[in-house]
């Protein structure tokens, strides 16, 4: 346990710029220490949150309102794997990565690939509900997770779900999927794997226009071919990328799309070609097939790192994270980058296309006056488009503390009531991760830019912290 | 400019040298980096991760946290292995931040009694000292040799004054030192293709010369005329890890007059050991202050080669014979995470047929030596070697190959103690027994 101030302020930070101090960290081993500790906590009805890894990008992890802050980071071990049925029974702080690294040989994966897969925790996902590239074939964490145990905030233990895939009775899995860690303390999960494809071929198509690759992506939905992977990156990106990674990739390009297809040999072959023949119809220039799994590897490192990459050429970068459905990409990114130049910004684009998640990314400096304030301005016009598009105020990073103020843009009262009535039924007092995902108080119409007013944060980057992805 | 003239006025006012805003500005906290942390993987905590350290030197830095010793202890469990720097999308120069911070602590932190003069003594009175540090080893064998360590320890004296593990950790001290007393030079065994200076290093001399000698059968036999030039000695990596900035800056400019000088000049500079081909290839860091001084630091970095790296560049054309051999590679952290050489030693590793390269999990993980961390952390570098050991003895592999000395010793007593009696080598030695005795 630790309540010494200056250990207390290594867990005010995640990988948002948000903070909220704790008032003190715990450590449990087990789940009956953490049913333990909820016990004491509810007794004296302190405010308690849990926190996986900490690379949250909108704050989910903070204790906003001070109290206790229970870190699975002990609890990491993988406790059984059942290979013939494919599952594995986890604590929450097993390490994704850890995960799908320790069923290889057996020829199986954890499927979702948050890009901070190397560090985030299993539990972390599951109660972001975490994507990544490869959500566009395999779905996000929410279809992989079987059943779950969980501890409540008033220290009784339940467990929900279980092996079978549709079980009767209400849906309680899905619903403490993606919560925000507002409903319960997740102790062990119940994961399902995945057999890792026989036959994986990455493809580099290189655009001379942005509209050209969105357009592409369109068409690939419209053929009906679902890629297992599908990024996109345009071109002032690509250059800031390149001068780092040295991946290979086209300088002079206005757009560069990574796709990846899967599946048996003959299959992957097959979907390959008619995705060469389908960027060559929308004015690829170029089509290139990774030749080896290290001409892979590069290429993904290029994309996993991009968001390092753009950090190291402005002192501040703020990542926005919405979703729009993929048939409006060409107008959302032209419209984007109207709005970027309003405001005097040149806007980066890196994103999933396949999901349409897209990840603008506005790069400053917040010790230039005014331009974080500008920065904010035009990012929340950017999610505003987004829903205006029809689409969606966060795709994967969560609401968090980042964007409770914004949850009004997409859902009406009464939804949020509903909502608040599903947290006030299992959380009563409220008092599990009190101050997120809803805006603060119910009259809260108005939209506040996020992290807005709060001026950089401690160790003074402003919201570059938001921008890893 | 502004940085420089900032960092001379500190200098100048006898101040440690800082980091800069923008040093720690680049940690965007994402926290990629946690989980390639051993000591974070070790105790799931913050303050014991790259991600909290940086934010407790910044803290420290900009005065808003006491320079006391939960911040000490947290950075002297750092084991400088810099696996952070690799895994970090940032680009945060983490071994360039500890650094900073480490020779802070030795300016403006009092440490308790016994440590600060086991410290100092040891960093400042003996290390810079070629003497002394011979006599030091020749008293260690005559300690080793005549049994006495063994007598120490069967009567449980070793363990009473708690340095019976360490014991095993300590090096063997050789019979007879490598000598770098007067300039030798060793010629090349085939048409000449390169003229290299090899850098011998201060403990490696005496307890290491084996290795020195392989080496340079090596690099003679792959076409290389090798320079050891006399009056060289420590390149400072232990004193930059420790703090002790200034003493390391003397034995960089030692150094400098050593290599730099020679009228023919040579196209390397080669060192066997990782740890402190790593520091040298940073030397300009050092001399961040002096514009003469920063140049020559800089034209000594650009010449200086890892062993492995300069063969793989050179290409091998030294017929080798067959050697049959399971083996399995661990990464050194200096070579890896310091100089991001990968591939060359592993392309090495293949050359030589029959040897089977096996690779183990988290071979890019730290084995607990990390210079004299084995010395003053004990216990950790422990935990961390029977970690290493788990994943060694899961290839099946008879012989682990490392790049640097410090591995070598650590390892070795890994394979006693927690493995299954591996033999361990460093890649030249691999080469070395390939190419097979010198024929006259
Ligand atoms: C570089 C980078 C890239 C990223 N890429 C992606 C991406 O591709 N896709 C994506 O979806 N996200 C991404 N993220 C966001 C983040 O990694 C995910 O949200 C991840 O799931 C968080 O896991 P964590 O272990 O760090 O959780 P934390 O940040 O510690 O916590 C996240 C939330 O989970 C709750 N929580 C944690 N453990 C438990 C538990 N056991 N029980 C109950 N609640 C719990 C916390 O209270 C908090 O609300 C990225 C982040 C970074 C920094
Ligand atoms: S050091 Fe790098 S990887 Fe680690 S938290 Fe900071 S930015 Fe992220
Ligand atoms: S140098 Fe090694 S031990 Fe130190 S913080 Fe980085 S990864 Fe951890």
């Amino acid at each position: 346990m630790l309540t010494k101030e200056e250990e207390l302020r290594l867990y005010e930070y995640d990988g948002s710029v948000e903070t909220g101090r704790p008032d003190c960290v715990v450590f449990p081993g087990n789940k009956s220490e953490v049913a333990e500790i909820a016990r004491l906590v509810n007794r004296y009805a302190v405010p308690m949150v849990g926190r996986g890894a900490g690379t949250g990008l909108s704050g989910g992890a903070l204790a906003r309102e001070g109290g206790v802050q229970v870190v699975f980071s002990r609890m990491n071990r993988i406790l059984a794997v059942d290979y013939e049925n494919q599952r594995a029974v986890v604590e929450p702080g097993v390490v994704n990565l850890e995960l799908s690294r320790a069923v290889a040989r057996a020829g199986l994966q954890y499927a979702p690939d948050p890009s901070s897969q190397k560090s985030c925790t299993i539990g972390g996902n599951v109660s972001e509900n975490a994507g990544g590239p490869h959500t566009l074939r395999y779905g996000v964490t929410t279809n992989h997770i079987l059943g779950l145990e969980v501890v409540m905030p008033d220290g009784e233990t339940y467990r929900i779900g279980g092996a079978a895939v549709d079980a009767p009775g209400y849906d309680l899995v899905g619903l403490f999927v993606g919560s925000e860690g507002t409903l319960g303390l997740v102790v062990e999960i119940t994961a399902k794997l995945t057999r890792l494809p026989e036959s994986v071929k990455t493809l580099l198509a290189v655009f001379e226009t942005t509209d050209d690759a969105t357009e592409t992506v369109a068409a690939l939905t419209a053929r009906g071919i679902t890629p297992a992977a599908c990024e996109m990156m345009d071109g002032w990106t690509i250059r800031v990328v390149e001068s780092w990674i040295h991946a290979g990739l086209p300088t002079d390009a206005g757009a560069i799309l990574l796709i990846e297809v899967d599946g048996p040999k003959e299959a992957a072959e097959e979907q390959a070609e008619a995705v060469v023949e389908t960027c060559r119809a929308h004015k690829a220039r170029e089509v290139r097939t990774a030749k080896d799994e290290r001409e892979r590897e590069a290429l993904w490192k290029a994309r996993k790192n991009a968001f390092g990459a753009v950090g190291r050429v402005a002192p501040d970068c703020y990542v926005q994270d919405g979703v729009i459905p993929r048939t409006r990409l060409p107008e959302t990114l032209r419209r984007i980058a109207e709005i970027g130049k309003r405001h005097g910004f040149e806007v980066g684009n890196i994103f999933h296309a396949g999901d349409g998640n897209l990840h603008p990314m506005l790069c400053f400096d917040h010790r230039e006056p005014g331009t974080f304030e500008r920065a904010m301005a035009a990012a929340s016009e950017i999610i505003a488009l987004c829903v205006e598009m029809g689409g969606s105020i966060t795709g994967e990073h969560g609401v968090g503390m980042e964007k409770d103020r914004l949850m009004p843009l997409l859902f009406s009262e009464a939804d949020l009531e509903l909502m608040k009535r599903v947290r006030g039924a299992l959380n009563p007092a409220g008092l599990l991760n009190p101050g997120k995902l809803f805006p603060a108080s119910k009259s809260c119409g108005e939209i506040r830019a996020p992290a807005m007013g709060r001026g950089p944060n401690e160790l003074g980057e402003g919201v570059r912290g938001v921008t890893q992805r | 400019m502004a940085v420089e003239a900032k960092g001379m006025m500190r200098a100048m006012a006898g101040e440690a040298e800082r980091a800069e805003y923008g040093d720690f500005a680049r940690c965007v906290h994402c926290g990629l980096c946690l989980n390639h942390c051993p000591t974070y993987r070790l105790w799931g905590r913050e303050a014991d991760s790259p991600r909290g350290r940086i934010r407790q030197m910044f803290l420290v830095d900009s005065g808003e946290m006491a320079m006391d010793s939960t911040f000490v202890t947290h950075i002297d469990r750092c084991l400088d292995c810099r696996a952070c720097e690799t895994a970090c999308p940032s680009g945060v120069e983490y071994g360039k931040l500890v650094e900073l911070a480490r020779g802070r602590i030795e300016k403006e932190y009092r440490r308790k009694g016994m440590a600060r003069l086991g410290r100092d003594l040891f960093y400042r009175r003996l290390l810079p000292y070629p003497k002394r540090m011979a006599a030091l080893g020749g008293l260690m064998r005559l300690v080793q040799q005549s049994g006495l360590q063994k007598m120490a320890r069967s009567a449980g004296l070793l363990k009473l004054m708690r340095v019976d593990k360490r014991a095993d950790l300590l090096p063997e001290i050789d019979r007879k030192f490598f000598s770098t007393e007067t300039t030798r030079t060793f010629p090349a065994r085939s048409a000449r293709r390169a003229r290299v200076a090899f850098f011998a290093g201060c403990v490696a001399r005496m307890t290491f010369s084996a290795l020195s000698e392989a080496t340079i059968r090596v690099l003679r036999a792959n076409g290389c005329e090798v320079v050891v030039p006399e009056g060289q000695w420590c390149c400072g990596a232990l004193e930059v890890h420790a703090g002790y900035r200034d003493v390391a800056r003397e034995m960089a400019r030692r150094n400098f007059d050593v290599f730099l000088a020679d009228e023919a000049g040579f196209d390397a500079i080669v060192t066997n050991a990782a740890g402190c081909g790593s520091t040298m290839k940073e030397y300009g860091l050092l001399f961040a202050t002096d514009p003469e001084e920063h140049k020559r630091a800089k034209r000594f970095e650009g010449m200086l080669k890892d062993v492995t790296e300069f063969l793989d560049e050179l290409g091998l054309t030294a017929p080798m014979r067959h050697v049959q051999m399971r083996a399995t590679y661990q990464d050194s952290c200096h070579l890896l995470h310091g100089q991001k050489v990968r591939e060359a030693p592993r392309r090495l590793i293949r050359a030589v047929e029959g040897v089977e390269l096996v690779e183990m999990e988290l071979s890019d993980q730290c084995c607990g030596s990390a210079g004299v961390y084995n010395v003053t952390q004990t216990e950790t570098a422990m935990a961390l070697l029977k970690r290493k050991m788990e994943c060694v003895n899961a290839t099946a592999a008879q012989t682990i190959l490392t790049a640097n000395p410090g591995c070598l010793l650590q390892l070795r007593a890994g394979a006693e103690l927690a493995g299954k009696g591996q033999e361990v080598l460093h890649v030249v030695e691999l080469l070395d027994r390939a190419i097979g005795p010198e024929r006259p």
